[in-house]
């Protein structure tokens, strides 16, 4: 292409949570760059993304067209994850650290090798030198992370894991100093650097998972850059970015599209279904002068909507609010690598001070004293106290993954190991919160695939839902003519010279119940009705749940007509007409009495309870706010990696407790002998070594666990 | 021991082209997206390269 039509490229991103394998992104990559206002298009699989380059005047309809041309489902990413950015420039410094440390390590090992097999005098010294060489700057670099957070800690006259590492890094590097410089026997480059080099692992696999999840977390976020059709004063329509909408603003919300805004109707009359919003799970009828909340989903027909409110003013602030309260009471929770840290580095530095001190007064002098002391600390350093837990939570992470549940750091597996009570919202969470053809058996197979034929050209929810159903079947598509699709009624084709339609029933179903009917020549040939269902295992989560120790009851914003049939079903208790509020009171009722609660829920009126709970999940088809809050996003139609999750959880804190144990014994065995003066440098460095692999090894047996 | 005096600066320089070559592939992105790289070798060129 010419150097001046690249100038004016604009750069996007793209979530694509669907893409999967290897053809996935040829399609995408070669399928894209045939839209002649992409330029290019470039995907990045491990994130489920796809950076395009795109022509300036590519609106975003338009590009999310060009994948749903190519059968993907597309989301655009805002610029709003600036957060994002910061953190995953802190994982790739982590690695800089590592593969620095990793370096000098490996190179410090050679010279020493030397050393331990016996080389004397100006060898010995040369070969301390060019290790000093090598590992004060290595120590400088690579240590910072430690020094830094140590630093912090101290200045707030605290300590954590850090504080040990940083003093015993100092010392020690010290001493080897001197040692070097007055060519003694022993000094501890290859210790130092080995030690950082384990820790830094360990931070980096923390951060790498954190970053995991954050990956997935954002491509399941649907109204991130999502916008709406502006219609104008002469009647042109053009896209305006959500946080673009202004009060006055007339928005057209075609069926299946979520308001951006809150507004009131003006034109058109339709369904809207407000489960992310309240839990209620029969869609309300709106017509003229309706109020109509951001977040809620049009069901039914084409609306026009005066926005009254937009972006931070809507309702769902309110929300919001509370949310940011209630998340504080989490924020309190303290890591289990910190606990520990909190007994054992002053346990470490008076072991140290001790040996020193020990030393001393049997007359061995300061030189020998120090020697010995930092042989202690080299030795006790939480070496495989800071890979035991990270090694796990990843390797845990990693195959919950492959299950379908992400969890957004370790720390919130930590917390879901705790759990002792359940409480789940309902719509959404316990049903699919989607409509489901519950009459499709009674249907004459004969004219299935023509009512596959009609729903699949439409994107009406409805419709969408016909189209799953069927296709899960093996019904195929019989082929048609003429299709169109009139807003507000439905589809129309031709069949064999036949008028066929599908669309809304001529005579009204009872209740508010949702329905769809299918004509041929104008006569009604079968009716299909919709209506949320439980989930396809709910019943057995529930019971597994149980088995786990783990009592759940219903907490439904709904009204207890449509809560108590699930509640009956499951054989739960249930509270039901909650605000979001009440919800909060709820759990707090629950924590009040020792209750460590699991909150499960998908609605914006679930965010404060899912920021509240002591562990929080949502499913991946919950409101942009629940998955922000929850702690655990699960994928799919099954609630089982619920179970699956807490399970795998409890088994984590399991391998970091044997984790602990291990370090702690290997201790028991290893501080005698520095104390009495046994530890030379190449005994410290096979215990570390030795030691952090045993735990890794025993955080990799995780893997086989989720089965 | 003469041979230590070449030896020791050719394993340190060679140490250090695989920490640069590390360097290098971190900040061209190489480890942006390891999943992806496994399966890209299963894509198929197109013949015709967009323009």
């Amino acid at each position: 292409m010419s150097g001046a039509a690249a100038f004016l490229l604009v750069e996007r991103d793209f979530a694509v949570p669907a893409m999967r394998c290897a053809g996935c992104i040829a399609k995408l990559e070669q399928g894209l760059v045939r839209d002649h206002r992409i330029a290019a298009a470039r995907v990045n699989f491990t994130e489920k993304r796809v950076h395009l380059s795109c022509a300036p005047d590519a609106e975003t309809p338009d590009l999310i067209g060009a994948f749903t041309l190519l059968g993907f489902e597309a989301h655009p990413i805002g610029d709003a994850n600036e957060g994002a950015e910061a953190e995953a420039a802190t994982s790739r410094e982590l690695l800089l650290a590592v593969g620095v440390s990793g370096f000098a390590m490996m190179n410090i090992m050679l010279l020493s090798v030397s050393v331990w097999s016996g080389a004397t005098g100006a060898t010995r010294d040369l070969f301390h030198w060019l290790s000093a060489l090598i590992a004060l700057p290595t120590v400088a670099y690579a240590g910072r992370p430690f020094f830094r957070s140590a630093w912090g800690a101290l200045r707030h006259g605290q300590t954590n894991m850090d504080v040990p590492i940083a003093i015993g890094v100092l010392i020690t590097t010290a001493l080897s100093l001197y040692e070097t410089a007055t060519s003694g026997p022993h000094a501890y480059f290859d210790g130092v650097v080995m030690l950082i080099f384990f820790l830094l692992c360990g931070r980096w696999l923390d951060s790498v998972m954190r970053d995991r999840a954050r990956g997935g977390v954002t491509a399941l976020l649907r109204n991130m850059g999502a916008g709406a059709m502006v219609v104008e004063d002469g009647g042109a329509s053009r896209w305006v970015e959500a946080n673009a909408l202004e009060p006055g603003m007339v928005m057209l919300v075609a069926a299946g599209e979520r308001l951006a805004a809150d507004g009131i109707v003006t034109a058109g009359a339709s369904q809207i279904d407000l489960s992310l919003l309240t839990g209620e799970s029969v869609p309300q009828r709106v017509g003229v002068d309706d109020r109509v909340h951001a977040g809620t989903l049009n069901l039914d027909a084409p609306v026009r909507v005066k926005i009254t409110a937009a972006g931070a003013d809507t309702a769902i602030a309110d929300i919001a609010r509370l949310m940011g309260e209630a998340a504080q009471g989490k924020s309190r929770y303290v890591r289990i690598a910190d606990r520990a840290a909190r007994l054992y580095a002053p346990a470490v530095h008076a072991l140290a001070l001790l040996a020193f001190a020990g030393w001393m007064v049997a007359g061995a002098g300061w030189h020998q004293s120090m020697l010995i002391a930092v042989a202690v600390l080299i030795i006790t350093c939480p070496c495989a106290l800071g890979l035991a837990v990270p090694a796990a939570q990843i390797v845990a992470a990693g195959a919950l993954m492959r299950v379908g549940v992400l969890i957004k750091d370790g720390s919130a597996l930590e917390r879901l190991a705790e759990v002792d009570r359940a409480l789940i919202d309902k719509t959404g969470t316990l049903t699919l919160g989607r409509p489901v053809a519950t009459n499709l058996d009674d249907v004459e197979p004969t004219v299935r695939p023509l009512l596959l034929a009609l729903a699949q050209a439409s994107r009406h929810p409805l419709s969408a839902a016909l189209t799953r159903d069927l296709t899960a079947m093996g019904v195929n598509a019989e082929p048609v003519d003429a299709l169109s699709e009139t807003p507000g009624f439905g589809m129309e084709a031709t069949w064999h010279g036949r008028r066929v339609t599908l669309g809304r029933p001529d005579m009204p179903v009872g209740d508010n119940g949702l329905a769809t009917q299918l004509a041929i020549d104008g006569d009604p040939v079968a009716t299909i009705h919709f209506a949320d269902q439980l989930r396809p295992d709910a019943r057995a989560t529930v019971d597994a749940l149980r088995a786990e120790g783990i009592a759940p009851t219903i907490l439904s914003g709904d009204r207890a007509e449509a809560v108590a049939p699930v509640a009956r079903e499951l054989g739960l208790t249930a509270q039901t007409g909650m605000s979001p509020q009440d919800k909060l009171a709820a759990i707090a009722r629950q924590a009040g009495a020792g209750h460590r609660v699991l909150m499960i829920g998908d609605g914006l009126n679930d965010g404060p309870a899912l920021a509240a709970g002591h562990a929080s999940m949502a499913p991946g088809s919950a409101s942009d706010a629940g998955k922000n809050a929850a702690d655990c996003i699960f994928l799919g139609d099954h609630m089982m990696p619920v179970v699956q999750a807490v399970r795998m959880a409890r088994r984590t804190q399991a391998i970091v407790r044997q984790n602990f144990c291990l370090a702690i014994g290997y201790n028991f065995i290893a501080v005698p002998l520095a104390f009495l003066g046994y530890v030379t440098p190449l005994v410290a460095a096979i215990a570390m070594s030795g030691s952090s692999l045993i735990v890794v090894g025993n955080a990799l047996r995780l893997k086989r666990a989720i089965r | 021991m003469n041979g230590l005096i070449f030896l020791i600066p050719i394993a340190l320089g060679l140490g250090l082209l695989g920490l640069a070559a590390f360097f290098w592939s971190l900040r061209r992105g190489q480890f942006d997206d390891l999943d992806g790289a496994a399966l890209r070798i299963f894509v198929e060129d197109e013949e015709d390269e967009a323009p």
